[in-house]
């Protein structure tokens, strides 16, 4: 569980994030939902320590992680997987060194047949096991997604964040990695964070969102209770969405029934 | 200017702080060598030999005077190439080469957050990508400038006899004349100047890239220009100090 007390950060005197106190819940995706340019980032870089909060505390199963000792702070990050908004991967290596890559380099006692193994299942994990020889730049952003996901969980993460897992994908290939991050969350148990403001997202994979607007948190629930949210700005930002309106006027002709029998990723 | 100096000095200090392990270090600064260094061979070789050449023609040029004798055309050649030509002008040429693939590459990796995910994973990333691209300069700018030397040498012979000149035998003689063994010896303790003061630089700029790919032109640009300015003023106060 990673708790979150009291984070501010400013930028040159402006405020990006206003107090904000959240919890992250082990076993569960975690969503940060809000609007571009309402802070979710940055936060994200404060949980991961790439940037310093100004004030406020961040604490990883009731580890202290902020303004503590450099060794303890490494020990929580080697914890943590993270998948970028681009992926991150490293560019000189193929999608297998990019996997083997942390265990390398977090755990020098395993043999090298003990990494083969572990990339193996890693990438088949993730539907890959035959690109291990691609390198990144001979492969879609999909499947880079889910070279990002091999290389965040090889380690055995306690802790996985993602930051747009979906941005950049068609639908199909986003319910596909979104379903693949929320089976390995279930599966391992670990506290998984997600940045979106995908709604597809809310409504797939949202066990606990927070929804963040300028700077602040307004409201945190779940799937099931984000569409009855009394909060202006969510209802706002939930019916700004072009599939919820597209829904809502399907259900205003009497015709989404029809539309749901039809689904055909629900049918496959 | 203070603070970004400032900012240099503590780059230097978190390459080291944190360091990785040996072994880790050794094949990364082996790699980057390869790239640095054996990769550099063919210009360094180019741009030595036609140096040397051309120095050669434009001292029998100008030393009309019947009383000099011809071997002194080599020995200004031999003069030249080791104190000035071979470890200032090849440093110059690195740093256009190795300077700018240092920063872009640094560059590149920041903006595309590889950089970001070493140390989400509990990497040192300066410690990782900075320190063997400064060691692997250290270790291979010293063997290019003997290369250049070599082949500056070379060049100024080839272009002397081919052209008319001066005779092989002058040459030589003038190569051999008042030798001074400490002159190479310089040349080195400024090739290792160079080396730092080009790969520092360049990942420092490199490294703190923001933006996009416009910034990773603009740091490759600034990494060079900076990286010249350095050598040229670290040139004269060594040449102060050291002669």
């Amino acid at each position: 569980m990673i708790e979150i007390h009291n984070i501010q950060k400013s930028f040159d005197g402006n405020a990006v994030l206003k107090g904000i106190n959240c919890t992250f819940e082990t076993g569960k995706c975690n969503l940060l939902l809000g609007g571009s340019g309402t802070g979710k980032s940055v936060l994200l870089q404060c949980i991961v320590g790439l940037m310093k909060p100004d004030l406020g505390s961040i604490t990883f199963d009731g580890t202290v992680f902020t303004n503590n000792k450099v060794n303890i702070r490494q020990e929580i990050r080697r914890k943590i997987g993270m998948l970028f908004q681009g992926s991150a991967l490293f560019d000189s290596m193929t999608v297998y060194e990019n996997t083997e890559f942390p265990l390398k380099m977090l755990t020098p006692e395993m043999t090298k047949e003990e990494r083969r193994d572990r990339v193996e299942f890693c990438l088949k994990r993730v539907g890959l096991e035959n690109a291990g020889n691609k390198m990144p730049s001979e492969i879609s952003g999909g499947m880079k997604k889910r070279v990002g996901i091999a290389r965040a969980i090889a380690p055995n993460c306690t802790y996985l964040f993602c930051d747009e897992p979906n941005s950049g994908l068609d639908p199909l290939t986003s319910l596909k990695i979104d379903e693949l991050i929320h089976e390995i969350t279930h599966e391992y148990n670990i506290t998984t964070a997600i940045i979106t403001h995908d709604m597809n997202s809310v409504v797939e994979i949202g066990d606990h969102i927070i929804f963040l607007h300028k700077g602040m948190k307004l409201w945190d629930g779940d799937k099931d209770t984000i569409l009855n949210a009394e909060v202006p700005e969510l209802k706002e930002f939930i019916f700004s969405s072009s599939l919820v309106r597209a829904a809502k006027r399907v259900d205003d002709e009497g015709g989404l029934q029809d539309v749901l029998d039809d689904d055909p990723v629900q049918a496959k | 200017m203070v603070k970004t100096f400032g900012s240099f000095l503590l780059f230097l200090q978190s390459m080291v702080s944190r360091g990785e392990r040996f072994k880790t270090l050794w094949a990364r600064t082996i790699d980057e060598a390869i790239l640095i260094g054996v990769d550099s061979v063919f210009i360094v070789s180019l741009v030595s030999a036609f140096i040397g050449a051309v120095t050669c023609v434009q001292i029998s040029y100008n030393l009309i005077n019947p009383l000099i004798p011809k071997a002194t055309i080599g020995y200004m050649v031999r003069e030249m190439t080791i104190l000035e030509l071979a470890p200032t002008i090849t440093s110059i040429v690195l740093a256009g080469k190795v300077g700018s693939s240092i920063a872009g590459g640094l560059g590149t990796m920041r903006i595309t957050e590889q950089i970001d995910a070493l140390e989400v994973m509990g990497i040192n990333s300066s410690s990782y990508l900075v320190l063997p691209r400064i060691l692997a300069s250290l270790l291979m700018f010293p063997l290019l400038v003997i290369l250049a030397m070599g082949l500056s040498i070379m060049g100024g012979y080839i272009a002397g006899t081919l052209s008319g000149s001066i005779s092989a035998q002058e040459y030589i003689e003038g190569i051999r004349e008042d030798f001074i063994p400490y002159n190479i010896l310089f040349a080195l303790i400024k090739s290792l100047v160079f080396a730092f003061l080009i790969s520092a630089i360049s990942s420092f700029k490199g490294f703190n890239t923001r933006g996009g790919a416009l910034e990773v032109g603009a740091a490759s640009t600034g990494a060079v220009t900076n990286s010249i300015i350095a050598i040229l003023i670290a040139d004269f106060v060594l040449a102060a100090v050291l002669l």
